[in-house]
C-alpha cells in the first residue's frame, strides 16, 4: 500500500521449522524484534516492520507435507502459496476453503495469522473452524506441534486458536493443517441489477431461501465501485440498458454437484425476482461460459484494483448490521462534504462494497493523495459509527499497525487487559511482531 | 438460378457447442480423443457471430427480419442454442445427434447448412422471407480446421468475405461491405447478397445474456431435424490415428558468458552455415 515503512537491514529465509526455532530463540535471548512475513499483501501493515525488527520470511518453508484425499485434510508449510495449494489438491477434486483476491502471492500461514476471510466464508465458514492444527514456534524456541489432523479434539484450552489472527504477535505459524472441501461439480454466476439498496436484504432472503445449500457468495457493489471497476477494465461491462436506473449490483455464485439441479433451482429464482408484483431487481446477465463467469467475478474482485489505480485510496473493513451498509457509506460521504472534502483534490469517491452474507462492509474513500486533513476528517468518526452499531472495526483485515489504536472501539477495557495477559505469558520480551494488534 | 436482391435480411447463424477456451485439454487414456466431460460452451468465433446478426438488426431496425441459429450436435447443443435466443436470435433449428456421434466434418456441416437454407427458402412464400445472409465464425475452437464458411459459399454459390473484423449491411442495395484483417493492414469487400461472412475475433465483443431475455428465450421456437429429414451423411471421411498432447517444454538455461553459449551450440549441433 505504500502507507508503511521499516528501517530492518535484515531478512532471514529459514527453510525448516528447526531454523525458525533457532532464528527465535537467539532474538528472544538478545531482545531483537522479529517480524513475520508472508506474502506480504496484508491491508493493515501488519508484515511491515514498524522499527529496525528482524524480517522473518516464510517464503522457502513452502512444502506440502500430506494429503489425505479421502478426509480432505491437507498439511502443508506455512510458506505455501494459497494459488499452489488450490492446484494441488485440484486434481483431487477438493478445493482451498479460502479465496482471496490476493491468492496468487499470499502465503497460507499469513492467511492464518491474520485470520483472512474471503470470498469463501459464506460457504465454508472462517478459518477458526476450517483449521484443525498449527505447528507454531513460540518466542523462546520451543516448537508447540499441535498438528493434529482430528476434525473432534475436546481436550481443555484450544490454544491453537489464539494464533488464528494474533497476526504473529504470539509465535510463528510454521505449518497448517486444514480441512479442504470437496471442489463443487457445477459453478453459476448472475449480477443483479437493484434500482434500490433497499431491495438487497429483501433479496438476500428470497436468495438464501430459493437456493439454500447451493448458495456460495452473496456480494454486494455499490453504483460507485461498479463505475470504477468498468473504468478501470476489470471484467467486461453490462450494457447501458441492464444498468440504467441501478443504484446498486448483487452477485450471486452457486456451486454444487449436479449442473442440472443447480441451474434449475437458480432458473426458477430469477423467475421469482422478474416476475414478482414487485420486483426486487431491474435486471441482471447471467455467465454463460467460463469465460463469463469470471468476467463477472472480475467486476466484483476487481474494484480493489480499480480503487488503486483511481487514486490514494482510506480502506476500512467493518462489520456493520446490514441494514445500515448504505446509511453508512451515504453518512460518511455527506460528513466529507460538510467537511469541504469532497472535490477533486481531496476525496474523490466514497464507495461501498463487500460480503453481505457475511454482514462485511468495505467501505472505501478514494482520495487525490493522503491528506492529514482527511485522516482527520475520517477517524475517529468512522470508528465512532462502528462503535455505535456494536460493529467490528476490522472484520478480516485486522488490526495490524494500522489499527491499533482503534481497537477500544471495537473490544472492552477488559478484552483488551485478557489480551495483554495472553501477550504477556506467551511473549514476555515482547520480540514477536512489536507494535501490532496491541500498542 | 440466383435470387432477386432483398429488401429484408433473413440471417442464418450457425453456431458449434465446443469445449470452453478456459478449460484445460486432456487428452484420454487410449489417445483417440480427449476427456469430454468437461464445461462446454458456445464457440467463442460463433458468440460474435450471434452479437453481429443482433447488432445488425438493432442498427438496421426491421430491415432484419428474422435471425436463426443452428446447432448440429447431441442434445446438449440445446443450451448453446438457447444462449444464442437469449443473445437476440429468434428462433433455432437443432439438427439432432446421438450423444458419443462422431463430430461432423466441415463438409458435413456445410451441406447441412445448404439443406436447411434450401428448405427454408423453398418454402418462402416471398422473396423477402429468404435466408440471404449467414454469419459464422471462421473457425471452430476445438478443431481448428476454419473451412466450413468457405465450402458453404461454393455449394450455395453465394459470395464470400471471410475473417470479417467489420461488416455493414445495406439492405435496399443488397449490398454488403465487409472489413477483413490481413497481413499488413485490413482489406475492404464490396459484396452482393446473399452472402457468407465469416468472423474474426475484432468484429465486436459479444454481450451478457440479461435475464429478461434467458426468460424470452425459453418460450422462442426451436425446430428439431434428424439428419435424415436433410439427406446429410455424417460418417466421418477423415480417419483420426491417434491424439497426442503436445511434448511437455523443457525449460531453458542461463549461460554466464560468449564461450559457454558457444559450447552449448555446439553441443546440440547447431554450427554457423
Amino acid at each position: 500500500m505504500g502507507r508503511f515503512h521499516g528501517r530492518s537491514t535484515t531478512v532471514l529465509k529459514p527453510k525448516t521449522t528447526q531454523e525458525v526455532s533457532e532464528i527465535l530463540k537467539w532474538c528472544n535471548e538478545r531482545c531483537i524484534g522479529v517480524v513475520p512475513q508472508g506474502g506480504n499483501t496484508g491491508l493493515v501493515g501488519g508484515s511491515v516492520p514498524v522499527d529496525n525488527e528482524v524480517i522473518l520470511s516464510l517464503a522457502n518453508l513452502n512444502k506440502v507435507r500430506s494429503f489425505d484425499p479421502v478426509s480432505g485434510i491437507l498439511v502443508a508449510d506455512a510458506g505455501c502459496i494459497l494459488q499452489m495449494l488450490t492446484d494441488y489438491v485440484a486434481p483431487h477434486n477438493h478445493i482451498m476453503p479460502i479465496d482471496l483476491g490476493a491468492k496468487g502471492s499470499c502465503q497460507i500461514g499469513g492467511n492464518v495469522a491474520t485470520n483472512a476471510g474471503g470470498l469463501r466464508l459464506l460457504r465454508y465458514g472462517s478459518l477458526h473452524g476450517t483449521v484443525l492444527g498449527l505447528e507454531v514456534v513460540l518466542p523462546d524456541g520451543k516448537i508447540l506441534d499441535q498438528l493434529t489432523t482430528l476434525r473432534k479434539d475436546n481436550t481443555g484450552y484450544d490454544i491453537k486458536q489464539l494464533f488464528i489472527g494474533a497476526e504473529g504477535t504470539l509465535g510463528v505459524i510454521t505449518g497448517v493443517s486444514i480441512l479442504t472441501p470437496p471442489a463443487p461439480q457445477a459453478s453459476n454466476n448472475v449480477i443483479l441489477a437493484l434500482p434500490s439498496f433497499d431491495n438487497v436484504l429483501p433479496l438476500y432472503q428470497t436468495v438464501k431461501r430459493q437456493l439454500s445449500e447451493i448458495l456460495s457468495a452473496f456480494e454486494f457493489i455499490d453504483r460507485t465501485a461498479y463505475d470504477l471497476a468498468v473504468k478501470h477494465g476489470q471484467g467486461r461491462a453490462l450494457s447501458d440498458e441492464d444498468v440504467e436506473g441501478a443504484e446498486c449490483f448483487v452477485l450471486v455464485e452457486t456451486s454444487g454437484g449436479r449442473r442440472e439441479h443447480d441451474e434449475e433451482k437458480l432458473n426458477d429464482l430469477l423467475e421469482l425476482l422478474l416476475t414478482a408484483d414487485k420486483p426486487l431487481v431491474n435486471t441482471g446477465v447471467m455467465a454463460q461460459s467460463p469465460a463469463q463467469f469470471s468476467s463477472l467475478w472480475a467486476l466484483r474482485e476487481g474494484v480493489t484494483e480499480a480503487v488503486s489505480k483511481e487514486g490514494k485510496a482510506y480502506k476500512y473493513d467493518i462489520s456493520v448490521p446490514l441494514s445500515s451498509f448504505k446509511e453508512v457509506v451515504d453518512n460518511t460521504r455527506e460528513h466529507l462534504l460538510s467537511k469541504g472534502l469532497l472535490h477533486d483534490k481531496a476525496v474523490k469517491f466514497v464507495l461501498g462494497y463487500g460480503h453481505v452474507g457475511d454482514g462485511n462492509l468495505h467501505l472505501n474513500i478514494v482520495a487525490d493523495s493522503y491528506l492529514p486533513e482527511i485522516e482527520e476528517a475520517l477517524e475517529p468518526y468512522i470508528y465512532e459509527v462502528v462503535s455505535s452499531h456494536r460493529g467490528s472495526i476490522s472484520a478480516e483485515h485486522g488490526i495490524g499497525a494500522m489499527k491499533t489504536h482503534a481497537l477500544p472501539y471495537s473490544k472492552s477495557a477488559i478484552s483488551i487487559e485478557l489480551m495483554k495477559k495472553i501477550k504477556e505469558v506467551f511473549d514476555p520480551h515482547g520480540i514477536m511482531n512489536p507494535g501490532k494488534v496491541l500498542e | 438460378m440466383r435470387p432477386s436482391p432483398a429488401r429484408l435480411l433473413n440471417i442464418l447463424v450457425p453456431v458449434k457447442r465446443a469445449v470452453d477456451y478456459a478449460v484445460k485439454i486432456r487428452v484420454n487414456p487410449q489417445q483417440t480423443g480427449i476427456d469430454a466431460n468437461v464445461k462446454h460452451s458456445m464457440n467463442p468465433f460463433d458468440e460474435i457471430a450471434v452479437e453481429e446478426a443482433v447488432r445488425l438488426r438493432e442498427r438496421l431496425k426491421g430491415a432484419v427480419t428474422s435471425i436463426t441459429a443452428l446447432s448440429i450436435g447431441p442434445p446438449k447443443s440445446l443450451d448453446t442454442l438457447r444462449t444464442a435466443l437469449a443473445m437476440g436470435a429468434d428462433r433455432a433449428v437443432h439438427v439432432a445427434l446421438p450423444d458419443g456421434a462422431p463430430a461432423p466434418e466441415p463438409l458435413a456441416v456445410a451441406r447441412t447448412l445448404r439443406a436447411v437454407i434450401a428448405r427454408h427458402n423453398d418454402a418462402a412464400a416471398a422473396p423477402a422471407d429468404r435466408i440471404d445472409l449467414v454469419v459464422l465464425g471462421k473457425q471452430a475452437i476445438d478443431d481448428d480446421l476454419g473451412v466450413t464458411g468457405q465450402m458453404l459459399a461454393g455449394l450455395l454459390g453465394w459470395g464470400q468475405a471471410t475473417c470479417a473484423s467489420r461488416l455493414e449491411v445495406d439492405v435496399a442495395a443488397g449490398e454488403a461491405l465487409v472489413t477483413r484483417e490481413i497481413d499488413g493492414g485490413a482489406e475492404e469487400l464490396r459484396c452482393r447478397l446473399p452472402l457468407v461472412v465469416t468472423t474474426d475475433l475484432r468484429l465486436n465483443e459479444p454481450r451478457y445474456a440479461s435475464l429478461p431475455n434467458i426468460m424470452k428465450a425459453k418460450k422462442k421456437p426451436v425446430e428439431t431435424l434428424s439428419p435424415a429429414d436433410l439427406g446429410v451423411d455424417y460418417t466421418p471421411q477423415l480417419e483420426t490415428l491417434k491424439v497426442a498432447e503436445p511434448p511437455v517444454r523443457v525449460g531453458g538455461g542461463k549461460v554466464a558468458n560468449v564461450d559457454e553459449l558457444i559450447a552449448k551450440l555446439k553441443e546440440a549441433g547447431i554450427t554457423a552455415a
